[in-house]
This record gives C-alpha cells, sequence and structure tokens, in this order.
C-alpha cells in the first residue's frame, strides 16, 4: 500500500506546500502567500498540491506541518494562555526572580501569578530541601478558575525530575487532568533562568498550537484525508499531534531547519553548507550528518533568553528582492532593504521601478525571468561589479560557517537561489537542486522522529562509555516511544562536556537518536 | 564617591567579562543579581580607596564552587549576609565595605548585589585585576594577607569558619566543603584594613571595567571598530586574528583545561595560533613564536562586536581577535610570578612581559 506524505511549510511570507510520493518523489509543489489568520494560506496551499497532483487522497498517509504559529504569537504577544508560573528551588535562587530579564510587556502578560516553593535537588540529585507540598495544594486552590496553564521549574530538574513530576500530580489532581502543564525537565537542559523562560513561554503557546493542529486536521478532512499528522520541531524531527500541543515550543525555529533538511535531501549530500535564497535575506547554515549544526550560544525568543538548540545560522540582507541603489558618481550598495514580496510588481524587469538584485541578474543574462528589455539600458560594467559584489556577499557568509579552508560542498535553495552562480569560492560544488524553491516543504515532510536526552554524570563512578551507552539507550528509547522504526536508529548527536570546579569528574551528555517513521 | 546604577552595572559586566580573560564564568547571573537588587534597594555607593579610612573593616564578597552550578542553583541572596553575619560576630566588628576579588564573571557582580541589600559601599579595587582559578592567587596573598578567618555558606543556612595554617590550605579545605554544601557557597574572607587595601589592592579597576563596557556598547551604536578602541582604554596589544578550527577541552582536578586552535585570518593569513586555557586562558602562541603568557592578559573578542568570549564560549569558526593586555607590575614581582607564572600551571616556557614579546616579532 503506497503511502504519499504531504508537507507544509508555513514561513512569513511563504506558506509552501510538497506532495510526495512512497519514495519521497516530488509530485506537485506550490508556493503561495502566507495569510495573516495562516490558516486560510495552509488551506489554499493544500488543496492546489492534492488538486495539482491529481491523486487517491485515500494514498495520502501522512501530513507534516512545520508552522509559525507559536513564534508569531510570542512575538506579537497574542492569543497567549494565562499562565502561573511555579519555581521550586526557595531558599535558593531568590537574588534572580523568575521573569526577570524578560521584556516588561512579556513579563506583564506572563507574570501575573509567580510562585517561589521550597525544593529542589543539588547537581549530585540531592535534595537541597524537602519539596514543600502543602504550599502547593496551598497554591492550587488559589489558581482554580484563575489560570489555564502552569510552568514548573524545579533546581536541577534535568537531574532529578522528581519534585517537578510530584508537582504537576497534586495541581492535576485539584485542577484536574485538563490542565496543561509544562515542566521544565521536558523542555530544556541546565540553566534554570533559560530553561524557565522556555518552559514559561511553552505554556503560554498551548493553545495557540491546540488551534493550530485542530485547524490543520480539519482542514485534512475537508480534503477527504485521514492521514496521520505530525509537526515539525527545531532539530527537524517530528512529533505527533499529542506532543505538540503540550511541548508546542518545540516549533519555533522548524523553518530554517526544515530547510537545511530539505536541501540536504535534494542535494543527497548528508554534510555541506546551505545557502536559502529568500526574498529579504539569505541564511546559511552548516549540515553534519544530514542534520543542521546547532547553534552554542543563547536564543532569544520574543526578547526573553532561552537555552534552545537552534540551528546555527548567519543571514545576510541579501535576498532576490534586495534594492541595488546606484548613485551619479557609480557608487553603489546592496540593501539590506528589500521589496521582499512585492518583487512581482517593483522590480524593473516586471515592469515596476526599483532596481533590485533580481533586475541585475537578469540584465547580466544570469537568469532567464521577466522582460529583460526594461534592464537592457543599464551600465553593463557597473551591474557587472554589482553582481561580483553580490557573490562576495555569499561567499563571506559561506566563509564564516566553515570551520576549515578545505573546499566543501554548497547547496543553493530557495526561490531567490537563481540569482547565485554554480562556482563559488570555497565551494568544492555548487549544487541548485530540482524542487529547490520549495526545500523547506519537503524538509518539512521528510522529517525524521528523534529522541534526545541530556544528563549529567559522574564519570569517576561509572566510567564514560557506560555512562555514553546509558545516554544513547536512553535516547534510542525516546525516539521508539516518539514513533520511529527501532532498526532504522541511529545516533546523530552526541555531545559530553566537563564541568568546571566538581568532583568526580562530572560531565554533561547530550545524545540525540533518529530514525525512520514506523509505517 | 559615586553611585553605580543599572546602566553601570550593565557596562561593568562587560568589562569584567573582558578582563577575566575567558573565565569566571558567564557574569549574566551575577550581572541580574545586582540588577535585581539595585531594582530592589536603589544604586550603589562606589568608594575610592583613598575615601576609605585606614582602619575600616573591609571584605570582598565572591562565590566559590562551580560557575555552571551557580547557573542552576542561583544563590538566594541571604548566602553573603550570613557569610558577612558570621565573619562579623566572630571578629567582634563591623564590616565597613566591600569589595570584589577579582575582575572576571559572577565575582565581579556579587559585591553589587550584597551592597546593594545592605546599603553598604562597594570600594573600587579588587585583588586580580584580572580572573584566577584559585583563592591564593590574590595580590593580598603577595604581600602576605591571609585568607582567613573566612567562612563560607550556602542557601540552607549552613555556614563554615575557617581557620587555617595558610591560604592553600584555606584553599583545600573551603572547595571540599563546597562539593558537601552543593557546589557553589558564598564567601567571606580576606577580611583586611583600609590600610591592606590601599597598599596591596588593584585600585581603580571598577572605573577601568566601566570603560571597557562604555567603549564597546559605544563603538556598536557608532558603528565603528570596537577592539582599536578597546586596546586604547586598556594599553593592550592585538596578538591574532583567527577563525577557531579546533577545540579540545578536558577537565583535571576540577579545572576546564583544553586548547583552542585558530587559524589566522586577514594579516595573519597562513599563521595558527594555539591558546591554552585552564579555566582562563593562560597561553598564546604560534607555531615559533610566544605571543602572551600568564600572568598577563590574554582575551578573545569576537571580531565583529569585539564582546569578549569565555573558554565556555569558543566554538567552531567563531571569528575572533586575540588581545594581550599587560598584567598588574605586581604580578611581575619573583612572588608573583611563582604564584600564577607559567610554571605554576605546569607550562615550560618562561615569563617574558607581552610588550617585549610583541616588540620582538615587531607587529603592533
Amino acid at each position: 500500500m503506497a503511502a504519499y506524505r504531504i508537507g507544509i511549510d508555513v514561513g512569513g511570507t511563504h506558506t509552501d506546500a510538497v506532495l510526495l510520493d512512497e519514495n519521497n518523489q516530488v509530485l506537485s509543489e506550490t508556493k503561495s502567500s502566507t495569510t495573516a489568520d495562516v490558516m486560510t494560506g495552509i488551506y489554499q496551499a493544500m488543496h492546489e498540491v492534492i488538486t495539482s497532483a491529481n491523486v487517491a487522497c485515500e494514498k495520502i498517509k501522512y501530513a507534516m506541518l512545520g508552522t509559525t504559529h507559536c513564534t508569531n504569537a510570542i512575538v506579537e504577544r497574542k492569543g497567549l494562555n494565562k499562565i502561573a508560573v511555579i519555581r521550586i528551588g526557595a531558599p535558593a535562587t531568590l537574588a534572580v526572580k523568575p521573569l526577570v530579564g524578560v521584556p516588561d510587556d512579556l513579563r506583564a502578560e506572563l507574570g501575573k501569578y509567580v510562585y517561589l516553593v521550597e525544593g529542589g535537588h543539588e547537581f549530585d540529585g540531592r535534595e537541597i530541601v524537602p519539596l514543600d507540598e502543602a504550599h502547593l495544594y496551598e497554591i492550587a486552590k488559589e489558581l482554580k478558575g484563575k489560570v489555564d496553564s502552569i510552568a514548573i521549574t524545579s533546581v536541577f530538574s534535568p537531574v532529578s525530575q522528581a519534585h517537578e513530576e510530584r508537582a504537576r500530580d497534586i495541581f492535576a489532581e485539584v485542577l484536574g487532568s485538563d490542565m496543561a502543564i509544562s515542566l521544565s525537565s521536558e523542555v530544556g537542559s541546565v540553566g534554570l533562568l533559560e530553561r524557565e523562560n522556555a518552559t514559561i513561554l511553552n505554556a503560554s503557546v498551548v493553545n495557540v498550537a491546540k488551534t493550530a493542529a485542530d485547524g490543520f486536521i480539519q482542514a485534512l478532512k475537508n480534503e477527504g484525508i485521514e492521514a496521520k499528522v505530525f509537526f515539525g520541531q527545531n532539530d527537524g524531527t517530528l512529533m505527533s499531534v499529542a506532543y505538540a500541543v503540550k511541548y508546542p515550543i518545540f516549533t519555533v525555529a522548524c523553518g530554517p531547519t526544515n530547510s537545511l533538511r530539505g536541501a540536504s535531501y535534494l542535494g543527497d549530500l548528508s554534510d555541506a553548507i546551505v545557502v536559502d535564497v529568500g526574498g529579504t535575506t539569505s541564511d546559511v547554515g552548516v549540515l553534519i550528518h544530514s542534520f543542521p549544526r546547532e547553534s552554542s550560544l543563547a536564543v532569544e525568543i520574543g526578547g526573553a533568553r532561552t537555552n534552545f538548540r537552534m540551528p546555527d545560522l548567519i543571514s545576510i540582507g541579501l535576498g532576490g528582492g534586495t534594492i541595488v541603489r546606484i548613485d551619479e558618481n557609480g557608487d553603489f550598495s546592496i540593501g539590506p532593504d528589500s521589496v521582499g514580496y512585492r518583487l512581482p510588481e517593483k522590480a524593473m524587469i516586471f515592469g515596476g521601478d526599483t532596481l533590485t538584485t533580481t533586475d541585475v541578474a537578469v540584465a547580466l543574462g544570469k537568469v532567464e525571468l521577466g522582460d529583460p528589455a526594461k534592464v537592457a539600458h543599464l551600465d553593463r560594467a557597473l551591474l557587472e561589479q554589482v553582481y561580483a559584489k553580490m557573490v562576495v556577499l555569499v561567499e563571506e557568509a559561506i566563509d564564516k560557517m566553515k570551520t576549515s579552508a578545505d573546499p566543501i560542498p554548497v547547496i543553493l535553495v530557495g526561490g531567490g537561489s537563481i540569482l547565485f552562480p554554480t562556482e563559488l569560492q570555497g565551494a568544492s560544488t555548487v549544487i541548485r537542486p530540482e524542487h529547490s524553491g520549495v526545500a523547506n516543504a519537503i524538509g518539512s515532510a521528510i522529517s525524521q522522529v528523534s529522541g534526545q536526552i541530556e544528563k549529567i554524570y559522574l564519570l569517576d563512578e561509572i566510567g564514560r562509555e557506560i555512562a555514553l551507552q546509558a545516554a544513547k539507550e536512553e535516547a534510542m528509547s525516546e525516539a521508539t516511544q516518539a514513533g520511529a522504526n527501532k532498526d532504522t536508529l541511529v545516533i546523530v548527536d552526541i555531545e559530553d562536556v566537563p564541568l568546571a570546579y566538581l568532583p568526580g569528574n562530572a560531565t554533561r551528555v547530550r545524545v540525540k537518536a533518529a530514525g525512520e517513521l514506523k509505517q | 564617591m559615586r553611585k553605580v546604577g543599572k546602566q553601570e552595572i550593565e557596562d561593568i559586566a562587560v568589562g569584567a567579562a573582558l578582563l577575566g580573560t575567558g573565565g569566571g564564568g558567564d557574569p549574566h547571573i551575577g550581572k541580574l543579581m545586582a540588577l535585581q537588587a539595585i531594582e530592589e534597594f536603589g544604586p550603589v555607593t562606589v568608594l575610592d580607596t583613598d575615601e576609605v579610612p585606614d582602619d575600616a573593616l573591609v571584605v570582598p564578597s565572591s562565590m566559590m564552587g562551580a560557575p555552571t552550578v551557580m547557573l542552576e542553583k542561583i544563590p538566594s541572596g541571604e548566602e553573603a549576609i550570613l557569610a558577612f553575619n558570621q565573619l562579623e560576630k566572630y571578629l567582634g566588628e563591623k564590616v565597613y565595605a566591600t569589595f570584589p576579588i577579582e575582575a572576571g564573571g559572577v565575582n565581579s557582580m556579587l559585591p553589587f548585589a550584597l551592597a546593594a541589600r545592605l546599603g553598604m559601599p562597594v570600594i573600587d579595587v579588587d585583588g586580580m585585576g584580572r580572573a584566577f582559578p584559585e583563592l591564593q592567587m590574590v595580590t593580598f596573598y603577595l604581600d602576605g594577607i591571609s585568607a582567613t578567618p573566612a567562612v563560607i555558606a550556602d542557601e540552607k543556612g549552613n555556614t563554615s569558619l575557617l581557620s587555617t595554617i595558610d591560604n592553600v590550605w584555606t584553599e583545600r579545605i573551603a572547595r571540599a566543603a563546597t562539593i558537601q554544601m552543593g557546589g557553589s557557597v558564598m564567601n567571606a574572607m580576606y577580611s583586611m584594613r583600609g590600610k591592606n587595601l590601599k597598599e596591596s589592592g588593584i585600585t581603580n579597576i571598577l572605573q577601568l571595567e566601566e570603560q571597557i563596557g562604555k567603549t564597546i556598547r559605544e563603538a556598536k551604536e557608532n558603528n565603528v571598530n570596537a577592539i582599536e578602541k578597546v586596546l586604547e582604554t586598556v594599553g593592550g596589544f592585538e596578538l591574532f586574528q583567527g577563525k577557531v578550527t579546533d577545540i579540545d577541552r578536558k577537565t583535571e582536578s576540577g579545572f576546564a583545561r583544553g586548547i583552542a586552535t585558530f587559524e589566522g585570518t586577514n594579516d595573519y593569513k597562513d599563521e595558527t595560533l594555539e591558546l591554552r586555557f585552564q579555566n582562563e586562558h593562560l597561553l598564546a602562541q604560534t607555531k615559533n613564536k610566544l605571543l602572551c603568557v600568564t600572568p598577563d592578559l590574554i582575551a578573545v573578542l569576537d571580531a565583529e562586536t569585539g564582546l569578549p568570549i569565555t573558554t565556555e564560549g569558543i566554538r567552531y569558526g567563531s571569528r575572533c581577535v586575540v588581545i594581550g593586555i599587560p598584567c598588574h607590575p605586581k604580578w611581575r614581582t619573583e612572588k608573583g610570578i611563582a604564584t600564577v607564572g607559567p610554571a605554576y600551571f605546569g607550562y615550560d616556557v618562561d615569563y617574558t612581559p607581552v610588550e617585549e614579546l610583541v616588540n620582538e616579532g615587531g607587529r603592533k
């Protein structure tokens, strides 16, 4: 029985959709504008991709959605849940209270019910003090009818989850099992404030995620499709709807990740640099073993510092709609502003009045698009200089992401990728694969299922080998639970960082396993 | 006398991270503690050393333990007060003012968090002018000032009073107790008189930190190169420009040791820099030439923003400028070199001041 999959990627400007057959070959693709309500754009893209492929609906078994719903809600502070913030760790941690350092408007929105409760653990798993259960019961009663989502963060919960889990049980007992509860140990890693912020943000977009999931499922039903639905997450792997509505924060960076994963698939390369050229910017990322290299820096979401693992990207202000200015002396500048999605009306080759990077490429015969006659009058020698500069900008960005001087393959994707030549400095080859315009939707459709763990081990007690083995097994078991086929599991990332000033050779180990979706 | 509010704290944190030469942990958490305390209790008074009476009892406020632990188990704010109270009780005297023990990481910020809560002044001085990993590595030690009597305190309310025969024993016992107390404690040690502080401390360090932070902030606002301005501010030298191509870390006896390799860019093309660190950056050399070695300061700055990068923050592909800064003359004495020179950290090179090393190479 053939199982087709539909992949949708909602970005800031475009909503892309693809339909893939059982061998992941593209049957149809579409690119349409993202609508203000997001959902309408999804309906349209989905309808179009299904209609144009002309396949029987029952063949579509999987539907993957990568969306900016949650990111937008946080950035715009719209539709957020009414939440309570519980930190377990007093008397420790009081010197920096929850939401300190978060922008005032977000703090006002999310900081209405903040509680500090005694409890928490030491780095080695001992209790700092016993959990104050009586206080938790009191808080739970107080919160009745006031909030619909709770964020719980306990000190060193990545080492011991016991207090967070007990607190969850108490809230469920008093407030009912329907109450949305986010545990920090499931959201982030060591680093209390960043993990707490991430958990708070997670709690605040539970409703948004639920609405998006319901809408997506309904849209599929409207098309007569009975498919299993997945959400794309930051690390390029999938999560079930049940998990996505519980931990929606994992969807916030799926867009760039999907582009990188899609590029890897289309270019048939596991290690490469990917340049995703959009209308306004180009994002340059690195593929290692088919996954994005992750940033080690703190990531801000809506102004709140979190410790999420995000794809390590650099973004330059150079895309297909980037405005080129030339003055009387023949001096020129490129961007960083862009005509963006208005390229079809603004660019000179389409009869507009603004000189864009796309016009430059067309005038020089690098790209066939629009009406070249409309840019034929421009000074060719000067445009050659502009074009050379555009190429240098991309080459510099590529060089910044490389870890050695050795040439490395480069994959160009995105709507604006046609601008660039197939030879670039520092690249061993330059690939611009077919369907590269919708690489992100393809990345969404082909995603794997993963499991990840992060824990502190005392290597003096059990040794490095045993610790790594234990961590690997846990990560693989997480992946299997998430829906991966056990036989296809591979450890895709492993990192151990020794912790300074601690005895017993305490080391933080992080392992990620990923595998194909179980059919 | 002057007042330090939130903006000054932001600037001092950046300057302290730079002088922290990669160590001392991320000052972020200390900065948030100081900001919250100032928000609740108001700005902090900063005194110059000559405003402090010779007989005043002064005590630095610092933490001991793993910075990683502190990022997770943030202090309650009461530990430092408890440590100071216990010490006052033992000495039978009130503390007049506090100051930072080192110009690096979280320890540069903690005195402000404490001072705001207690309404106590902070003195513009420290005991390193940079960061070092062990507690005898202070200029006070060079002048024979004892770390004890000392108190360490945890958030649970435990305190431990240490009275030891020398500072090396203080380090040993305090570190063992710290582990049992949960991996991170607040200290009240190196109590001394105003007179000692004037003779043995490194003065005006907070001013320098604030100036560095301000320089980097304003360079960004005005879109000019921060690094040139920083070099002017600190009297330092550019050692190298490059990209991190390898980073090899391991933990040995509680220290984050390792080597970072940079491949040269711009004027340094085809050269390779090796940076050795043990919590702090301690030695920088190219294939055939030593560029800078402890106790002189080695800071790794982001090539674009000029912001300092910690040893934990060094990552593949980062574009950096490595700079060297002459240390305080107190460290260049025989006892200074014996305490914090290359030999102490196990490096088989002789100490040569950075300005001489740079001039040998003929590069500014």
